[in-house]
């Protein structure tokens, strides 16, 4: 009850500040903030009890929904969605904060970031199938409405270019619902939707499974975004006010990846397994290409964008790599990236408030202008670029290990698109921070205030506290990791079982003695 | 020569939501020459009347009963489709009062009319022969000409009656031509005798049956208003009176559905490869049809009288689909519309005024922030209506789609999927000028008590069936 309670507090807070009268603005956003602040720290309290060394579901709360299809209101926490859940209530107050300065349609603002809220928890949460869908499509409508309303110039093509792509994604993977609804109700007589049931009874042959595979494949390829889906997001994060875009790099790519983790590689571990070359190309190819088009990128909010599709093909390149490393790293790296690029995105919007542009040509020399804010912004892209003792590289780092065990020759070329990162990041720093201070627009450009360091200096403490001591967080997947492992291996869907100690040397000998004692455990 | 009407299979007790409504409906028109210019009295005997009428569909509780010669039934089909008629046509009524009184429409017919509009889509609903299939639809039909023509001074009006009328004898030649080849290669004109005789292979001429089928499928294709015989629709829609175009989109539609349904399923199931094709590229056809021209069109009614015609193909996929889910699914979707159906035009006529009736799409630019909670509801609506969650729209979609998928359809339903996406666009652009858009007037909204009392109850109808729709999914499975 608890989780439920957690998942609907924002939405509770919608109908709270929807009641309070329009004029009071300063009421609305105190309500807006004490609701996400104190879903963060309620949220806390999961992680706290959380018990590290199980799989199992935590915090579970099940009861019968609609009875006569034999649909449950199911929902819990494992490793998978303990911290993206927490990253969620916690970006969700970080955005709050940030929006002090929206003047336009305040209440209705706040409203749409509350419900989107209890929308992306929903999904973090949800193990059934049909509830799970409920909250998938039901966060889009905020987020539509935040991009639709409070955008840029060219907000409406980029809101429903946004929801129509997610759209088509999602119905196709209802489709694939209803299709393991039907298959499971035939095979073991239950008719269900209960996400747990499922991966546990599901038995599919390969073709089909292939089938089920691709349509659940495309709803989260097009959510993370991968590389030929991808053309939404500059458009959407370019239109979108900041806290859109934090929210949407922070969480609502992170959809995507935690579906992968959660539906396609327990759901079909063997078509999982027979489209790994297929995934690790796209990753690679979003990877460079990412990179490169950030390289030519004038507008700040376009480069980031773009950037973040390249660092999601790490995430994806970590997610198949099917081998602890990678799996782990992938999952680091989604908190990783809500808070590097959640932060970038702050941070351009800040300059974007002072000056209503974020052409890069238009800034130079405002390290001189703006010390604090330069230091800010230096540390957030470093560890965007992944230098060590930052977040990023801790995730980078474990993902390229996990899929060099794969494929040494993409995990090269994935390695490319670090280097390239550090061009498009370091090159846009000098033209923005350095060089003089030549246009006189910029001259009179005041620092980074209060508020602006409240949003920003969280964000930069997660940086290094990731960086240098990720155990706290990489425990938590632990378990979750260790047993989609046992399912997913790609031995299982081998005929010959000799590879496996093969590159076992590359783990150290306590992991492995830690990890054979988990197995051993089950 | 059989004997005529052998005495027990009289049931006037079966027929006494017909015989109720009759007599209320007559009433009503008896009243209207006392009661003046207030209608009121009208008003509250027809709708006492249609209460009784859906309350006395219970007086059987044995069911499924037949009676006239096995020409009239009921069972749980009709039960529910009653209840849905006489709910629709309330509302339909109350949407009217405000309307009516501002439009000008003083006639006390109009509420008789739908009265015996009623009567007719209870006859269709609960008509197990072909002969009375057909008398339905002529009572909804005529009824509905009379209703759609009301607005005798305004030229849109009559072209909408015209049109109908014109297309409406047209189609209903092509329905009782297709009736007429069925009893010629069958002998019957019932349901279950023919199924029996295309059972025992008591044909005289295939192919004479068979083109029979095609011209049934042709004659309830219009009057469902599936393409490619869907052109009178947005005509139709947007000229008539806007309670009596809620009206035809849910009560007669729905009765026609369940006529296509009895007559496909229970009396030509053996011909299904046949007919099964016919409808599968129908549905299509109208799916695709409905969400492109609904695309289009700047003008609201007109809106949605395509994505009126794209809802017509998610439903057909029940009548293709034909098992048990098929029925239940079909009786969610058509109550779960109802209740969207009403919502929309409900605020649709609010945002109308004395002569100007705000019919565009931009008259609703900048209405998010002067009427919040009318705008929210429109946008529930119209997401429900595409079938997002957590609204009724969606879980109908789902049961529908579930129905087609159990009979492995699956190519269809992903058509259809894809359809839903493309439906988002135009119900989206409303939200968007709603939302996204300053406002180039100033908007004046009528918010007349009764027709925001329907906007609530279908809004409260449509969460509830999208969050609960575990009881009503109970009922329909029956």
């Amino acid at each position: 009850m608890f989780l439920t309670f957690l998942t609907f507090l924002p939405i509770v807070g919608a109908i709270v500040v929807a009641l309070l009268p329009k004029q009071q603005e300063g009421a609305i956003k105190q309500t807006a903030l004490a609701f996400a602040a104190a879903d963060f720290l309620l949220s806390l309290e999961l992680w706290r009890s959380f018990d590290v060394t199980t799989h199992k579901m935590q915090f579970e709360f099940s009861t019968s929904w609609i009875s006569s299809w034999g649909v449950n209101y199911h929902v819990g926490i494992d490793g998978i969605s303990l911290l993206l859940y927490v990253m969620t209530t916690f970006l969700t107050m970080i955005s709050i904060i940030a929006s002090w300065g929206v003047t336009k349609h305040i209440r209705e603002y706040m409203m749409a970031m509350l419900a989107l809220s209890t929308g992306m928890l929903g999904v973090f949460i949800s193990l059934d199938m049909f509830l799970f869908y409920v909250f998938w499509e039901f966060q889009l409508v905020p987020m539509y409405i935040i991009i639709g309303v409070w955008g840029g110039p060219r907000r409406i093509y980029a809101a429903v270019k946004f929801f129509l792509y997610t759209a088509v994604g999602s119905l196709l993977m209802l489709v694939a619902i209803i299709w393991i609804y039907f298959i499971v109700k035939e095979q073991t007589g239950v008719a269900t939707t209960d996400l747990l049931y499922i991966t546990e009874h599901l038995n599919v042959p390969l073709d089909i499974q292939k089938w089920l595979w691709m349509a659940f494949f495309l709803a989260f390829a097009i959510k993370v975004p991968m590389f030929p889906f991808h053309t939404w997001l500059p458009d959407a994060h370019v239109e979108a006010p900041t806290a859109g875009s934090v929210i949407l790099a922070g969480v609502l790519l992170k959809m995507g990846t935690y579906g992968f983790f959660r539906f396609n590689l327990p759901l079909f571990p063997h078509a999982s397994n027979e489209f790994v070359p297929f995934v690790a190309w796209l990753s690679v190819i979003g990877i460079v290409y990412g990179a490169l088009v950030s390289l030519v990128q004038e507008d700040l909010k376009k480069l980031v964008a773009y950037s973040s599709v390249s660092h999601l093909g790490f995430v994806m390149l970590g997610t198949f790599a099917f081998n602890h490393y990678g799996m782990q790293g992938a999952l680091l790296q989604n908190i990783n990236h809500g808070v590097s690029t959640g932060a970038l995105f702050l941070l351009v919007g800040m300059i974007y408030d002072r000056r209503h542009t974020r052409l890069i040509s238009e800034f130079g020399g405002l390290s001189k202008q703006m010390p604090k804010y330069a230091i800010c912004f230096m540390i957030v892209a470093l560890s965007s670029i992944g230098l060590p003792g930052m977040n990023g590289f801790v995730g980078e780092f474990l993902i390229l290990l996990g899929f060099f065990q794969v494929d040494g020759m993409i995990t090269a070329i994935a390695t490319s698109g670090v280097i390239f990162a550090a061009c498009y990041i370091l090159w846009m720093f000098q033209r923005v921070m350095f060089h003089e201070l030549k246009n006189p627009k910029n001259m009179n450009l005041k620092d980074i205030n209060a508020r602006e360091l409240i949003t920003v200096v969280p964000l930069i403490v997660l940086i290094f506290w990731i960086g240098l001591y990720p155990k706290p967080f990489m425990k938590t997947f632990d378990a979750s990791v260790s047993h989609l492992i046992t399912k997913v291996d790609p031995d299982n869907f081998r005929p010959s079982k000799h590879k496996k100690h093969e590159h076992a040397a590359l783990i150290g000998e306590a992991e492995l003695a830690k990890l054979q004692k988990e197995l051993q455990g089950k | 020569m059989e004997p005529i009407n052998a005495p027990e299979s009289i049931d006037l007790i079966s027929l006494a939501p017909v015989l109720v409504l009759s007599v209320f409906a007559m009433a009503v028109l008896v009243l209207d020459l006392f009661a003046g210019k207030n209608k009121a009295l009208v008003v509250f005997v027809s709708i006492t009347g249609l209460f009784l009428s859906g309350v006395s569909a219970l007086a059987k509780y044995k069911l499924p009963v037949y009676s006239f010669n096995d020409s009239y039934v009921v069972d749980h089909l009709s039960v529910f489709f009653i209840f849905l008629f006489t709910l629709s046509s309330a509302l339909a009524i109350l949407l009217s009062i405000e309307y009516n009184r501002r439009e000008g429409i003083r006639m006390g017919e109009y509420y008789s009319l739908i009265l015996f509009c009623t009567i007719g889509m209870i006859l269709l609903a609960s008509s197990t022969d072909l002969i009375m299939i057909f008398l339905g639809i002529e009572i909804v039909s005529i009824c509905l000409y009379v209703l759609a023509g009301i607005r005798r001074r305004d030229l849109k009006s009559n072209e909408s009656a015209l049109k109908y009328f014109l297309l409406g004898a047209f189609a209903t030649g092509f329905l009782l031509y297709g009736m007429a080849l069925v009893y010629g290669t069958t002998g019957s004109t019932n349901l279950m005798k023919i199924a029996t005789a295309i059972h025992e292979g008591n044909v005289n001429s295939m192919p004479l049956l068979l083109l029979g089928v095609v011209l049934l499928v042709v004659g309830f294709g219009f009057k469902v208003s599936s393409a490619p015989f869907h052109m009178w629709t947005p005509d139709v829609y947007q000229g008539a009176p806007t309670p009596v175009t809620a009206f035809m989109a849910v009560g007669p539609k729905a009765a026609a559905f369940a006529a296509l349904f009895r007559v496909f399923t229970q009396s030509l199931p053996e011909l299904d490869s046949t007919w099964e094709m016919v409808l599968i590229v129908v549905a299509v056809l109208t799916m695709v049809v409905g969400n492109l021209g609904a695309i289009m069109q700047t003008n609201v009614k007109r809106l949605l009288a395509f994505s009126s015609v794209s809802h017509v193909g998610y439903i057909l996929m029940a009548v293709i689909a034909k098992n048990s889910i098929a029925t239940a699914s079909l009786l969610f979707y058509m109550l779960a519309y109802a209740f969207m159906i009403f919502g929309v035009f409900g605020i649709i006529i609010m945002m109308g005024r004395e002569g100007e009736e705000n019919l565009e799409i931009e008259n609703y630019a900048g209405l998010g922030y002067k009427h919040p909670l009318l705008a929210l509801s429109m946008t529930a609506f119209l997401l429900s209506l595409g079938g997002l969650p957590p609204f009724a729209g969606f879980v109908a979609k789902f049961y529908i789609f579930s129905a087609a998928l159990k009979e492995g359809l699956l190519a269809l339903v992903v058509i259809a999927v894809l359809n839903s996406a493309i439906s988002f666009y135009y119900y989206l652009k409303i939200i968007v000028f709603m939302y996204m858009k300053e406002p180039q007037q100033e908007i004046r909204v009528s918010l007349s008590p009764i027709t925001l009392f329907v906007v609530t109850v279908s809004l409260i109808a449509t969460i509830q069936l999208g969050i609960f729709p575990d009881p009503i999914i109970a009922l329909a499975q029956n």
